[in-house]
């Protein structure tokens, strides 16, 4: 692309004419050996461009598209003046998390699923993701922070359980409103699955440990190695600590297993566990790190997700020769993002679609060998309008020396079964209201994964952004319980 | 930090004893509870039972025995440094009740965690007849400890050096042909365990054992903990770690305490280049 002219110079139809922006990559032969990101972000100018394709639509149709109803057209049209400032208060407005959202939002099925630019033949979206990771890089590069002036102290304490996106919300938005304000986390560690689960390569760990500062600048403390439900319970939290209000940001980190014959063997894992070992405990540098990883060589991945994708580019990372991912389904209805599924490709993982595993086969010492499978084939539409896959009786088998199953989650129940007064739903996922936040327990509201089952860190975060208004609305007396 | 404030030795160096500064789980640790605890920044994560706890001086104190690289590290912290990490108190308490006669039988540094069950067995007016078992004499820990909550401590040693020469089950299978037991509570290596569990299946006695499988966040929410009883997969750091004996697939357990050999040995290795 020729930038010679900056973008704001532009006229409408020059600038209908600028094709998207490609996101500048590591190679895909570099970056499979090595864990930092893979994406590198927008230049000044490559960002005017791109941003310089919306049309700034009256009625932005992205802006519902997003959960969190960030002003997209404006901060679009800031970063075309130059006017970078501006840009990121504008998105700073709606998330806490931009650098995070921009990086790992499902942007195809939100904001930019909907944009009118890519609703023409052989257009595409504006690439809003990109455009806010460059903003909030942008701003955490030259240290241009969220500077609000935060009122006087209100007296009022809050403890928010889980230091995951919702968590982090929650307690950024009561600092700023005066409120005084306690994470506690189980891990030794805050971030959350930003932390543990998301790997390196596609969200810099510098980039959440940045926002975990943030959050101790505006006066939060943040208290790690403290598992609610067994360090201390809720109840202690409110009526001998003095906690006037408490959120639940807990995640659903309980890993589901496959219940066939052979699961117990060594080799296999959840992915939950493999990413552990890999993110948070940094195994990937054992043995300057203490933890161990087994390395694999041939690599299995059971399910076709996001945590999926994540798990099998670990994997290649960490030096296995092959990795396949198998999955009872096809391709298109993989629950992952069509860029996960891409880069993986790129990257060297080969997948093997219509195929569910029966059993783990182990040698004699117990070590996994291989994978007995069958053939599916697409029957009828299941409740949720897909097809269902029905078993052929065909039997394959599959070599591997580790398999990393990753079928999701579910929410884990050590908390909300040491709490009394707290309704779940039939999954055991903590009953909130969808609007505020809160449960069936007085002055205790939850959000995020532990409400909805797994799902995005833009929805996590919104719930902790409703929470964190209903809490302070609460605390203030204006709103009653 | 999380500071040590006592430290000794025991078995000849190979066993350490840390009382550890973390009033916050003191408060709340019952027996047969468990503590994670990392060294430093590149630590990993290591479980320890909590062999004491002192609420109101608000510390807790862990045995452990060095085996490889991690618990070596610890061995190497002196009083005044202390844990960049404790989290706690982890796992269920032991289910303690008045039940009658009550052996507690314990091997190596699994009588360290045997210990506080013993007492609170002992507390609750249970007749407790504690065996211990070790090596020789020089290994056997925590012998007056054992003797102060209970009522009769009897010794076995591989060697015959004090007590009986020979093994934990020989000495248990003479008290269950000669008395009425109620419960036998072991913990100790896993082939220990589940010979004790053989034993007692043929005699009827309900056994509890202490698994001590290869375990990260402690909470639940990375499964490599699983263990199957009685042919169910279950998680050790929130479902146990104490189980009944007659259920627990032993082998499973052994196989699975294996999976990071290889690694934990090329770990030891350059800790030692590092020391020398
Ligand atoms: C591998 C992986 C990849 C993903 N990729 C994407 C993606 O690309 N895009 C996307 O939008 N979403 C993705 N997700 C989902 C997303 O990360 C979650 O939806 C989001 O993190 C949920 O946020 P949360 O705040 O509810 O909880 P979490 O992020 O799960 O944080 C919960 C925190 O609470 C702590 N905690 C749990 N129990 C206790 C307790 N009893 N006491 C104290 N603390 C406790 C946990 O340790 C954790 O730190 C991914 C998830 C995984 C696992
Ligand atoms: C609930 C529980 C309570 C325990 N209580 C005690 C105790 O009171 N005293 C004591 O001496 N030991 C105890 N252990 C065992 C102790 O955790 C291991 O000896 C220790 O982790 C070994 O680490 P290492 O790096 O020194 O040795 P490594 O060389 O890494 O391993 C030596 C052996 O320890 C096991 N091991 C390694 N890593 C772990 C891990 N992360 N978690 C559990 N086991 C591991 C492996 O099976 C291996 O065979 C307990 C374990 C559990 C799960
Ligand atoms: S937060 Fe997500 S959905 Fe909203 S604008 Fe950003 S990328 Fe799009
Ligand atoms: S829908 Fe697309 S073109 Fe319209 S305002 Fe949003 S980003 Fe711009
Ligand atoms: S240690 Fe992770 S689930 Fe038990």
């Amino acid at each position: 692309m020729d930038y010679e002219v900056e973008a704001k110079y532009l006229s409408k139809k020059e600038r209908r004419a600028i094709p998207r922006q490609s996101m500048p990559e590591q190679a895909p032969d570099v970056r499979n050996k090595d864990f930092s990101e893979v994406t590198l972000g927008f230049g000044l100018l490559e960002a005017q461009y791109e941003a310089a394709r919306c049309i700034q639509c009256k009625d932005p149709a992205c802006v519902k598209g997003c959960p969190v109803g960030i002003n997209i057209p404006a901060f679009l049209e800031q970063i075309v003046e130059g006017d970078l400032n501006g840009a990121i208060n504008t998105v700073w407005d709606r998330t806490a998390l931009p650098a995070v959202c921009g990086r790992v939002c499902p942007q195809e099925i939100q904001c930019e699923e909907v944009c009118v630019v890519g609703k023409k033949k052989g257009r595409e979206p504006v690439g809003i993701g990109n455009l806010e990771m460059f903003i909030a890089d942008w701003a955490r590069d030259t240290g241009v922070t969220n500077e609000v002036e935060i009122p006087p102290s209100t007296g009022k304490k809050v403890a928010v359980v889980g230091s995951g996106p919702a968590g982090i919300t929650v307690a950024g938005d009561l600092a700023k409103k005066g409120h005084d304000v306690t994470i506690y986390e189980a891990f030794h560690r805050a971030g959350g699955v930003l932390l543990y689960g998301i790997p390196e390569f596609r969200l810099a760990k510098s980039i959440v440990d940045y926002e975990i500062e943030q959050l101790k600048k505006l006066g939060v403390k943040i208290v790690c190695n403290t598992v609610v439900g067994r360090t201390v319970d809720v109840d202690e939290l409110i009526e001998e600590m003095g906690y006037d209000a408490v959120f639940i940001g807990v995640g659903a980190g309980l890993p589901n297993f496959l219940n066939i014959p052979g699961e117990d063997l060594n080799g296999v894992f959840s992915a939950n566990e493999y990413l552990t070992r890999a993110n948070l405990m940094k195994a990937f540098d054992f043995p300057k790190y203490d933890t161990p990883i087994i390395p694999g060589r041939n690599v299995a991945i059971l399910g076709a997700g996001n945590v999926a994708m994540d798990a099998a580019r670990t994997a290649i990372r960490l030096g296995a020769k092959k990795v396949t991912i198998v999955y009872r389904r096809t391709r298109e209805q993989s629950p992952s993002r069509k860029i996960e599924i891409h880069h993986a490709e790129q990257e060297g993982v080969q997948f093997k679609f219509l195929t569910s595993p029966l059993e783990f086969i182990g040698d004699a010492n117990g070590k996994l060998v291989g994978i007995n499978c069958e053939k599916m084939e697409l029957g009828e539409p299941d409740e949720g309008g897909r097809a269902r896959p029905i078993p052929t009786g065909e039997h394959e088998y599959i070599d591997c020396d580790l398999a990393i199953i990753s079928i999701g989650t579910s929410a884990n129940p050590l908390l909300t079964k040491t709490t009394e007064n707290l309704k779940l739903n039939k999954w055991g996922n903590i009953e909130a209201d969808r609007r505020t936040g809160k449960t069936t327990k007085k002055g205790v509201w939850a959000g995020g994964d532990i409400t909805l089952g797994q799902a995005t860190v833009i929805l996590a975060m919104g719930m902790g952004r409703d929470a964190a208004n209903s809490i302070d609305a609460y605390l203030k007396g204006e709103e009653e319980w | 930090m999380y500071k040590i404030v006592r430290r000794e030795e025991m078995a000849h160096g190979t066993i350490i004893l840390n009382e550890i500064e973390a009033p916050q789980i003191a408060k709340k640790a019952k027996a047969g509870q468990f503590v994670i605890l990392i060294a430093n920044e590149r630590g990993e994560r290591i479980p320890l039972t909590m062999a004491d706890v002192d609420k109101e001086k608000g510390t807790i104190t862990i045995i452990y025995m060095i085996v490889g690289k991690s618990t070596r590290l610890f061995s190497t912290l002196k009083v005044g440094d202390g844990y960049s990490d404790v989290v706690g108190p982890l796992g269920q308490p032991t289910h303690i009740e008045k039940k009658g006669t009550v052996v507690c039988v314990g091997g190596g540094t699994g009588t360290a965690v045997l210990h506080p069950i013993t007492r609170a067995m002992y507390q609750a007016g249970n007749r407790v007849i504690a065996i211990v078992g070790a090596r020789n004499k020089d290994y056997i820990i925590m012998k007056e400890q054992m003797q102060n909550v209970s009522h009769e401590l009897r010794i076995c040693t591989d060697d015959g050096s004090e007590g009986r020469h020979g093994f934990v089950t020989e000495e248990l299978k003479e008290i269950l042909e000669s008395e009425d037991v109620a419960e036998v509570v072991a913990i100790g290596p896993v082939p220990m365990m589940k010979f004790v569990s053989k034993l007692t299946k043929e005699y009827g006695v309900p056994t509890t054992v202490s698994l001590n499988p290869i375990m990260i966040d402690g909470t639940g929410m990375c499964g490599g903990c699983r263990v199957t009883i009685g042919g169910m997969t279950k998680f050790a750091c929130v479902d146990g770690p104490e189980f009944d004996g007659h259920q627990v697939d032993f082998d499973g357990l052994m196989r699975r305490l294996l999976a990071y050999k290889t690694e934990e040995e090329h770990s030891e290795n350059c800790f030692f280049e590092q020391e020398a």
